[in-house]
């Protein structure tokens, strides 16, 4: 049951929406699309659906070519960041739907939704209009009819946005309960690269209508495959700074310099973009060493148990991103450790060179 | 000053009640007495006037005449109207706001242009003298007027809600009328609340398309003078009853009304 995009591109007027994809996403577990705000994102998902027929390229789906079929002849299934449902249905009404439509025996559609409604907890609410139900029990809702088939397709358009915190934490933790057993391939799109660490599978991360690296998550995550993928997939923003390396260092000016790490003393000399997590830069001391950076402090926002500082260092804007409380005065001049050898080494073009 | 505070609003109240008040009280005077005195009160209350018009057909086939047209003409405004309205609120093509625009400015014209060309025409076809003339003659104001109005709810509607039921299995036409209609009930019936005003309230093409056989109730009126003379008591209870549906409906979509005035945007 793979979904696969063949050179799949979606224009509109002379503005490109997505430039030429080819992904063939993994059948088990969660598909993340992962990329900002008019990313294409949505794009990318209305043309998995067979809402948006894409300008060129084909769509296959189980070895058989869909593009241009339907939506209502293909078996999927999707919930949206605003809560969509029939406002004049039931939570009940709304739930059994896609059954009805398909004609379903009422009985067989009665049990369905209980089950369906009992795993979501709507059993108390089947009787309400949806415009009586807080936020999240309208997105439960949504989630409810959107598995109450037996969809062979799922996608999920950034589901939890408009949730609240709490609401959101607990939702993220039941979905993937929710689809473990099922045999359907589920596409889930979101800005925030935590939620996509959280929910594992395999990600896609998305910018500016390319998607430019897929694998697993953790791959990804760890192995960015230029800096485009690893400013995507970092939050707060990736650190990035050009260097130059002279023999085995790396000058990032005339003040600060790093001992290259075993697995990029190979590299020629010459001018390299580095990225670097803000969690691998943390105030001195607090760390395992690395090299010693200074900066003026521009905000600093504590969470309780982390701190994260912006710091001015030369002409780029810099986070740490550390455990504990560290609290530093806007404008102090503050002192940092960078654990080099876990910064991404790119070519000037961006492609990873060592990692 | 504060204490006067009501004092303001009454008036302005007054002002705005006298004269339907005045119709009213008129409706239950005699002629003799309306052109005889200057009465408050009826000082001999009548149903005569009520009477005469619930009993003769020239004048109850008068309402009867204008509530055919004006339904017919409602039904097919909002008909019509709502799949013009879902293609400007749902899709994108060549021109479509031009069009969109040009749908208002058929409103724009005062109906006396049209009425010799209709007249014209509906005399060349034979529909002359009928309801349905009258019906689709006013659809020139009331289809855009219907147009924009339910555009308005209905972009108020996110198009999410129309691919979820396209997801769903839904095909376009059983969402339309079992997903999206309901959805957009209110807007239905504001837009339906206005075609039924305007047709209501106009008088000129009614007049022009008609004789005898689908005479509205406004040409009855507006005839004075009868073989009987004047006969002011009995128009004053024509008057009050056509004042009747108007308000009759306007209670059905009081809530929304405003939305209405604003063509579905706000």
């Amino acid at each position: 049951m793979a979904l696969e995009l063949r050179n799949v591109v979606k224009r509109e007027g002379a503005n490109t929406h997505i430039y030429e994809t080819n992904l063939t996403l993994a059948e088990d577990g969660f598909n993340i699309l992962l990329g900002t705000t008019l990313s294409g994102k949505t794009t990318l998902l209305q043309i998995m659906a067979g809402l948006e027929l894409p300008s060129s390229g084909e769509i296959w789906f189980d070895g058989q070519n869909v593009t241009g079929e339907a939506v209502q002849k293909r078996n999927v299934s999707m919930v949206y960041q605003q809560f969509i449902n029939y406002p004049h249905f039931t939570v009940f009404e709304n739930i059994a739907s896609p059954l009805r439509v398909a004609g379903e025996a009422s009985d067989k559609i009665r049990s369905r939704v209980m089950q369906i409604a009992d795993l979501l907890k709507l059993t108390p609410m089947l009787e309400r209009n949806p415009s009586e139900l807080s936020g999240g029990q309208q997105q439960r809702t949504a989630l409810a009819r959107a598995l109450v088939k037996d969809a062979d397709l799922v996608l999920l358009d950034e589901p939890l946005a408009n949730l609240d915190f709490k609401l959101r934490e607990e939702l993220r933790d039941e979905l993937p309960k929710l689809f473990a057993g099922r045999r359907c391939t589920v596409v889930y799109a979101t800005t925030e690269p935590v939620e996509a660490l959280l929910l594992g599978g395999h990600t896609a991360t998305l910018h500016e209508g390319r998607v430019t690296q897929f694998g697993p998550t953790s791959e990804i995550y760890r192995n960015p495959k230029d800096l485009v993928s690893a400013s995507v997939f970092s939050d707060p923003p990736i650190n990035t700074a050009t260097v130059t390396k002279r023999g085995d260092r790396f000058h990032l000016d005339e003040a600060i310099s790093w001992a290259a790490p075993e697995t990029q003393t190979g590299l020629a000399d010459g001018s390299y973009r580095i990225g670097i997590r803000p969690h691998h830069i943390v105030p001195a001391g607090a760390g395992e060493g690395g090299a010693k950076l200074t900066g003026q402090v521009m905000i600093t926002e504590l969470s309780g148990s982390e701190s994260v500082v912006h710091f001015q260092l030369g002409n780029h804007t810099w986070v740490s991103q550390s455990h504990g409380i560290h609290g530093h005065d806007v404008g102090e001049v503050a002192e940092f450790e960078m654990a080099v050898d876990h910064a991404f080494v790119f070519s000037e073009g961006g492609e990873v060179v060592a990692g | 000053m504060t204490r006067y505070k009501w004092l303001v609003p009454a008036l302005y109240i007054i002002f705005l009640m006298l004269p339907i008040y005045w119709l009213l009280n008129m409706s239950f005077k005699t002629t003799n007495e309306i052109l005889g005195s200057f009465t408050l009160f009826p000082a001999e209350f009548t149903l005569d006037n009520y009477r005469k018009i619930f009993t003769d057909s020239t004048w109850y086939m008068g309402y009867v005449n204008s509530l055919t047209y004006v339904v017919i003409n409602t039904v097919i405004s909002v008909t019509v109207a709502l799949p013009a309205a879902y293609a400007f609120s749902r899709y994108r093509f060549v021109g479509d706001k031009h069009l969109f625009f040009w749908l208002l400015t058929n409103r724009m014209a005062p109906p006396a242009v049209f009425a010799l060309p209709f007249f014209q025409l509906y005399s060349a076809v034979g529909l002359f003298d009928t309801h349905i003339a009258v019906a689709l003659a006013h659809c020139l104001f009331n289809i855009p007027l219907a147009v924009w109005i339910l555009e308005g709810f209905m972009s108020g509607v996110p198009k999410e809600l129309d691919e979820t039921a396209y997801v769903d299995g839904y095909p376009f036409w059983r969402f339309f009328i079992k997903i999206f209609l309901p959805t957009i009930a209110a807007g239905i019936g504001v837009a339906a609340f206005f075609c039924f005003m305007f047709s209501w309230v106009e008088l000129l093409l009614a007049k022009t398309l008609t004789s005898v056989e689908a005479k509205p109730i406004a040409a009855t009126m507006t005839r004075t003078a009868s073989t009987s003379g004047y006969e002011l008591g009995l128009l004053a209870a024509a008057g009050t009853l056509t004042i009747i549906p108007g308000a009759f409906v306007i209670y059905f979509v009081r809530n929304y009304i405003a939305k209405g005035f604003a063509l579905g945007r706000v």
